[in-house]
């Protein structure tokens, strides 16, 4: 509760700031708008739909997407963690492309599929698949022996032993790869938007820019850091507190 | 029954050969080879030449385990002793599938066993119980791999937290449970596969005095209604002999049989009792003269 309160106050402090910045007309209002105008944007927003339809969209891009990197991370992730050859091969590749911020994949993703959701889907699993990936191994190879074993020794083999065994063995060493791998595929998500493809966040902030409408820019990068921070304090930290209970670790503060 | 009475001799192998047996009427164990009392019996489990060498660190080759033969009849409960070292864990890894020996053969019911297999469940040293999911879904694991319905998977395993008298804590989790129940979950979950040998690797080892003497009644129980054949490796030779038909000894590396104990005391036994502890102590004797022997041994090779 404590903390609570020092973050309203902190947040009262930053608003106001805002306010008083506006009110003293530094900047004219179409470049630094009031938070009041900024409401006001995002209220209209959502009164016209236009929000909610692009918050659907994204979404539904962002879940597609997302999915398709964690099912191809966990199977990649747990080969290259079990194999030695694959981790000395694979492994060094993954690791170099991870330098790669995702948006580069875009011209790529243009070529081969246009302006599409096809395109999009590519960029977003791209950015994402990689941490969860590397997670994936790091967790594999952190996971104590005894598990695999004991799972062989009850019968459980090959895909059994992936799915029943390993995965859910490495999960509190992966989640953190699985909570950024979702920040990542959010970030690819909202710049792939904004500069390929129709609806969409990422392409309400362009059309905000292209508008001069510096208050529904301000509005849809309100609506972005909610939405990421909702996801990550609600589903993120829903599943790590159930793992927590499951497996008796101390709740981590 | 033709019995050779011949003194034991110290070469394990060319004893097993004789089947040779001697009684000794003044304690509760003989040393002898008691199995096979039939030799037309196909014993439930077999070991054929086991051994196992490795590479070190060092990169000299190490043999842990030496062609050991051992047999193991259906229902028997066969007690493994052996001084740290000797490859004792290794052995129960072997006949488990977990891995591959360097040569030689685990049959079980005269039929050569590929790789892992449900007929040998082994309960490890540290238990390897799964801590995402509850009592009752970790002793489902073994059926639910195999694709035993939901239904009879849930009853199997119902029956055998009764067995285990953990029922009420079907829906727990493993960090909830003392030490003492974690072990009985394994049991519970080793035996709901069915297994025909059940393989212990010093299970109690880390337990309290109480609680060990309450999982040895409970073990012995379940064993007598199970009718499972058991082996348990311990570096407790009371532990042995309060629970076992038969004691194996091991010799230190490179592991094979020295001795084997048929121990004839009635059950059920109790690790006071004074007839346990006297022939802990013959055995015990048996297993210093052995350390001290492979000792003396190496001193020499080095000298």
């Amino acid at each position: 509760m404590k903390t609570l309160g020092r973050q309203a106050i902190f947040y009262a402090i930053v608003i106001g700031l805002w306010v008083l910045i506006a009110q003293l007309r530094v900047w004219p209002p179409y470049l630094f708008p009031a938070p009041k105008d900024v409401a006001e944007s995002l209220w209209a927003g959502f009164a016209d739909h236009s929000f909610w339809i692009a918050i659907g969209v994204s979404m539904k891009r962002m879940f597609l997407g997302y999915a398709i990197s964690v099912a191809i991370g966990i199977v990649l992730g747990l080969g290259v963690g079990s194999s030695r050859f694959l981790e000395e091969t694979l492994g060094g590749l993954l690791v170099s492309l991870q330098s790669l911020p995702s948006i580069c994949w875009l011209p790529m993703a243009v070529l081969w599929f246009g302006l599409s959701e096809k395109a999009i889907l590519f960029v977003v699993v791209m950015g994402s698949v990689l941490s969860v990936t590397i997670s994936m191994e790091t967790g594999r190879k952190q996971m104590p022996k005894i598990y695999s074993m004991a799972g062989r020794n009850l019968g459980a083999h090959g895909w059994k032993l992936f799915l029943y065994v390993l995965f859910p063995a490495s999960l509190p060493y992966v989640l953190t790869g699985l909570k950024q791998g979702w920040a990542f595929a959010w970030r690819s998500l909202i710049a792939g938007e904004m500069i390929s493809v129709s609806l969409g966040l990422g392409q309400l902030l362009t059309m905000g820019r292209d508008l001069n409408d510096m208050s529904q820019v301000l509005a849809v990068m309100v609506l972005i850091i909610g939405i990421g921070y909702l996801v990550d304090g609600i589903v993120f930290r829903t599943m790590e507190k159930q793992m927590q209970q499951k497996w008796g670790l101390a709740p981590a503060s | 029954m033709t019995t050779l009475r011949k003194p034991v001799v110290s070469d394990h192998r060319s004893a097993a050969r004789a089947i040779s047996g001697r009684l000794n009427p003044s304690s509760g164990f003989s040393v002898l080879h008691p199995f096979p009392a039939n030799q037309n019996e196909i014993p439930k489990l077999r070991l054929r030449e086991l051994s196992l060498s490795y590479k070190t660190n060092g990169g000299e080759r190490l043999l842990a385990l030496d062609r050991l033969d051992l047999q193991v009849r259906a229902g028997e409960f066969l007690c493994i002793v052996g001084p740290s070292g000797c490859g004792k864990s290794t052995l129960l890894h072997l006949i488990a599938g977990l891995h591959s020996p360097t040569s030689g053969t685990v049959l079980v019911d005269g039929k050569p066993t590929p790789g892992t297999g449900t007929d040998r469940i082994l309960i490890f040293q540290e238990l390897g119980l799964f801590p995402w999911l509850t009592v009752g879904q970790n002793v489902e694991f073994g059926m639910k791999m195999k694709g035993v319905p939901k239904a009879e998977r849930r009853e199997q395993a119902e029956h055998y937290l009764r067995l285990v008298h953990l029922a009420q804590f079907r829906d727990s989790y493993i960090h909830q449970l003392s030490g003492g129940m974690r072990q009985r979950v394994a049991l519970a979950r080793a035996l709901a596969s069915e297994p025909d040998v059940l393989l212990m690797d010093e299970p109690f080892a880390a337990l309290d005095a109480q609680t060990r003497d309450l999982l040895h009644d409970e073990l012995e129980r379940i064993w007598a209604e199970t009718g499972r054949t058991i082996i348990f490796v311990t570096h407790n030779v009371r532990e042995a002999v309060r629970l076992g038909d038969r004691v194996v000894l091991l010799t230190f590396r490179p592991g094979h049989i020295k001795r084997e104990f048929a121990i004839h005391l009635p059950r059920p036994r109790h690790l006071e009792h004074v007839d346990v502890a006297q022939t802990a102590r013959e055995i015990l004797g048996e297993l210093r003269d052995e350390i001290n022997k492979s000792l003396e041994n190496e001193y020499r090779v080095q000298a």
